[in-house]
């Protein structure tokens, strides 16, 4: 027989074993509950999800929760019957809360599903034999439950060479594995058998603490050919911790925060290797598990094959529970165990143990008193740790001290409080400063993505902002623009009216100044009928001409007024007019000297009509010269006015935007340098002045 | 004289070389903003929900490096002004809050009140609620601050805010007593 040396483990305690309580019966069958309760969470990792409603009928090994997450392991059927209820139900947990479970009312015939055994798994590849295993929902057996299949899939990088069979079971009172290798070796070899084909490790070695001579001997019996090393290791609390064990056989440390996988070690609980060969060889799911029923308040304390689901007091009452003995109800071993309250919670795939202990066996433990730094507790330490230095951190919460003492490689063994002669709760005491460091972790990481996403919204909220100012700006310029527009059209409007209001004037004064020829016109005629003198008669002629001349001017006009280009027709009236004022002063001129020779009193008074007119015609000229260059100016001045105050609004506007986006610039410069609060608030001040005066401007 | 020549020679270039070395460091290796704001900021808890008297979690802690009281942050609690007593080297002080320090919050919108208006979206200042115009709103509970910045623009009232209920996963063991406080003739009576 090959012989392994083995390094012993530096620390550990030993503890009243209390093991014989149990283990001196074979594996018993539990009946079968009328209800089952199957948790969804079972195991390490993600909860799973049922695919059961209330009222389906099941079948044993049915599956019924899955996740699919890669962390996550499978939930089956117990047993066969019908879905009663889906909800939170008691779980076996330290806190007595509630978890989701399957509440299966069973038949009692316990009624398989078809089954795809692998006899010959040879034949199968890694990667088949890993699928069933995952569909067979295996987690971890021996405490933790960490999905099987996750732990057996190493990264690519990693090649297992030494597969551990964990058969040590160091903890008192529990006697599962022990009583599992004694009546299922064959089964625990074939189990190794598929791991190895699964890993192809260069070692196999199955520990097994001395004092479990029967499991051993078994063991060593059902090995035959088979080239794996069953290493007898030392009686020692905690030898069974993966790490710990690791060092034991090895000699090789696991460094902090690293997985066995690292070193090429790969550590399995007995348990789950037999669990292995049932999925495997004979395609059954885990749905059931040996559970060590011990404690003195049992009258048969034994190890039962109990289905996953099964209630506590029920089981407990198959081993003859004295209520009125039982003190406390441990899950667990007693030192690593937690005290169960709720009796209605059920077996899950990781109970490996009831105790249902007196008061006499396991007394409340005595008021901790202050540490005497006595340091047993870092001798017996078996991670290296310096427990009495951690109590202290713990004490006044300093993180990162314990951090820094590596708090987080405590196994939680319990061997210091153990051993504490001042009965301090050690263990209570690294829990409670792990959960909060973990709490504390998880707030942080919750703090950075709210951080992160908050951030990300003020920059969707400024780039909207941002956004919507330059379709404002846009919309001002717009604005700006057909105001400019407006103002040029309606300088442009006010000078055409300017000029059209004096071509009125105009039309106004020449047609006063044709009325009043015709009028000096019929009485120059009425002159003549009662005179008839040559003179007067060529005066008459005269008039004529004046009159029509004036009434031609003023048809002119009138066709003229309504045309666009007014410059042109007011000159041409212009013209019109000075024809027609200078026509008038000589007919007066003539009449005068008529006048002068004649002298009648008719004549007179034509003259002094004449002279009225040709004071008029006059008149209207002035008008009508001193009219044209002003409407001409008017409507120059007004346009060369309206543009250069355009432009100057329009410089101003695009002076304050240059300023709004400069001071915005060096306020997000200055937000981004992240420069105090008071230079932000001056830059913010000036940014918001100048989007004032730009709002003004607008 | 020749030593004291060559010794302040010595000194003069040995400056040079320093103050050149200095001043490269100083442009080369300058730090951008205020590096303690930031700090602090790492240790405020990100609800942003004001609470403190300024808009957000980085204008707190802005302020705090510029002088500000390190107790305003509710969300944060004791915890938050033990970490900023300890980061900037001053005495811790009891939380500045009416209600004192709160549990974990989580908002949850009674959907069948809901009218779909969108002021809580609007007010929510991490994106955690989800809806539309005239559409049912709901939170994002893993998203979800606790600041209950959404709580007051409700028109109808319809968002309230409750304790985040605990898992197995966020479950806690208890701080045992500190040794020394229980004596043996007690525990009876604590029991």
């Amino acid at each position: 027989m090959n012989i392994w040396p083995i390094h012993p483990l530096r620390g550990g305690v030993h503890p009243p074993e209390c093991k014989t309580l149990s283990n001196q019966q074979p594996i018993q069958t539990a009946p079968l509950a009328k209800q089952l309760i199957v948790p969804l969470l079972q195991h390490l990792g993600c909860s799973t999800q049922a695919l059961v409603s209330v009222g389906d009928d099941v079948l044993k090994g049915q599956l019924i929760a899955d996740s699919k997450h890669f962390i996550s392991a499978a939930v089956h059927a117990p047993s066969s019957g019908t879905v009663s209820f889906i909800g939170p139900q008691p779980y076996p947990h330290t806190s007595g809360q509630l978890l989701d479970a399957i509440v299966i009312d069973t038949d009692g015939l316990d009624r398989w599903c078809p089954l795809e055994p692998l006899a010959n798994f040879k034949e199968a590849t890694a990667a088949e034999l890993l699928e069933k295993i995952r569909q067979a929902g295996i987690s971890g057996l021996g405490g933790a439950g960490f999905p099987t299949v996750v732990k057996l899939s190493p990264k690519a990088d990693q090649s297992i060479k030494t597969l551990i069979i964990n058969g040590t079971e160091c903890e008192p009172y529990i006697t599962a594995d022990d009583v599992l290798m004694r009546e299922k070796a064959t089964q625990l070899m074939l189990g190794i058998d598929i791991l190895v084909h699964i890993l192809q490790p260069e070692n196999v070695l199955i520990a097994i603490e001395d004092n479990k001579p029967e499991a051993l001997a078994c063991v060593r019996s059902a090995l035959q050919q088979r080239n794996y090393y069953v290493v007898a290791v030392p009686t020692i609390y905690p030898s069974g911790g993966e790490r710990q064990l690791i060092q034991i056989l090895t000699g090789k440390e696991v460094p902090a925060a690293q997985l066995p996988a690292q070193l090429g070690i790969l550590c399995q609980n007995v348990g789950t290797v037999v669990a292995v060969h049932d999925a495997i060889i004979e395609g059954k799911p885990l749905i059931s598990r040996i559970t060590t029923l011990t404690g003195q308040a049992l009258r048969t304390p034994m190890n039962v094959e109990c289905l996953v689901g099964t209630p506590v007091l029920e089981l407990l009452e198959f081993a003859g529970l004295q209520q009125a003995k039982m003190s406390r109800l441990i899950a667990g071993g007693p030192m690593m165990g937690f005290t169960l309250n709720a009796l209605s919670a059920p077996i899950i795939k990781t109970s490996n143990c009831l105790l249902a202990a007196t008061a006499e066996e396991l007394p409340a433990p005595p008021p901790a008193m202050p540490c005497i730094r006595c340091g047993d507790c870092a001798e017996v330490c078996p991670a290296n740790l310096l427990p009495q230095q951690l109590h202290f951190y713990a004490l006044g919460d300093d993180h990162p001290q314990l951090q820094a003492h590596n708090l987080f490689d405590c196994i939680e063994c319990g061997a210091c409080a153990y051993v504490c002669p001042s009965s301090i709760p050690l263990v209570q005491y690294y829990r409670a400063a792990k959960a909060d460091i973990r709490e504390l972790e998880q707030k942080q990481v919750k703090s950075e993505h709210a951080k992160e996403r908050f951030e990300f919204r003020q920059e969707r909220l400024r780039l909207e902002e941002e956004r919507k100012e330059a379709e404002r700006q846009a919309r001002a310029e717009r604005l700006a623009k057909t105001k400019a527009d407006q103002a040029k059209k309606a300088a442009q409007a006010e000078a055409a009216g300017q000029q059209a209001s004096t071509a009125d004037d105009d039309v106004k004064r020449l047609k006063i100044a044709a009325s009043m020829a015709q009028v000096a016109l019929r009485k120059a005629e009425k002159q003549l009928e009662t005179h008839n003198t040559e003179e007067l008669k060529s005066q008459i002629e005269q008039l004529r001409i004046t009159a029509e001349q004036a009434k031609q001017a003023l048809a002119a006009i009138n066709a003229a007024a309504p045309t666009p280009a007014p410059s042109k027709p007011v000159d041409d009236d212009l013209k019109r007019l000075k024809i027609a004022a200078s026509m008038a002063q000589v007919t007066l001129r003539k009449a005068e000297k008529q006048l002068a020779t004649h002298n009648t009193e008719e004549l007179q008074t034509q003259v002094e009509q004449l002279r009225v007119n040709a004071e008029q015609a006059k008149h209207a000229l002035d008008a009508a010269t001193a009219a044209a260059p002003t409407a001409v100016e008017a409507a120059g001045v007004t346009e060369k006015a309206a543009k250069p105050e355009l432009s100057a609004a329009e410089q101003a506007l695009k002076k304050a935007k240059i300023e709004v986006a400069m001071k915005r610039a060096a306020l997000r410069k200055a937000e981004r340098a992240e420069a105090d609060a008071e230079s932000l608030a001056a830059l913010q001040t000036e940014l918001t002045q100048a989007e004032q005066s730009l709002a003004e401007l607008n | 004289m020749s030593m004291v020549f060559i010794a302040v020679t010595a000194l003069v270039l040995l400056s040079l070389v320093f103050g050149a070395i200095l001043g490269f460091a100083a442009v080369r290796f300058r730090v951008e903003g205020n590096p303690i704001a930031e700090q602090i900021n790492a240790l405020l808890p990100q609800t942003q929900c004001g609470q403190c008297g300024y808009p957000g979690c980085k204008p707190y802690a802005e302020a705090i490096a510029s002088g500000e009281k390190i107790n305003k942050c509710p969300p944060g609690g004791e915890a938050t002004i033990q970490a900023l007593a300890e980061l900037l080297d001053v005495e811790p002080e009891p939380l500045d809050a009416v209600e004192g320090e709160k549990p974990q919050m989580v908002a949850f919108i009674r959907e069948a009140e809901c009218i779909g208006c969108t002021k809580c979206i609007q007010a929510c200042p991490v994106d955690a609620i989800l809806g539309a115009a005239k559409q049912m709103h709901t939170v994002i509970v893993s998203e979800c601050t606790g600041c209950d910045l959404c709580v007051e623009p409700c028109p109808v009232d319809c968002i309230d805010m409750i304790p985040v209920a605990g898992t197995l996963q966020s479950w806690k063991w208890e701080h045992p007593l500190p040794p020394g406080t229980l004596i043996a003739t007690d525990r009876e009576a604590l029991k």
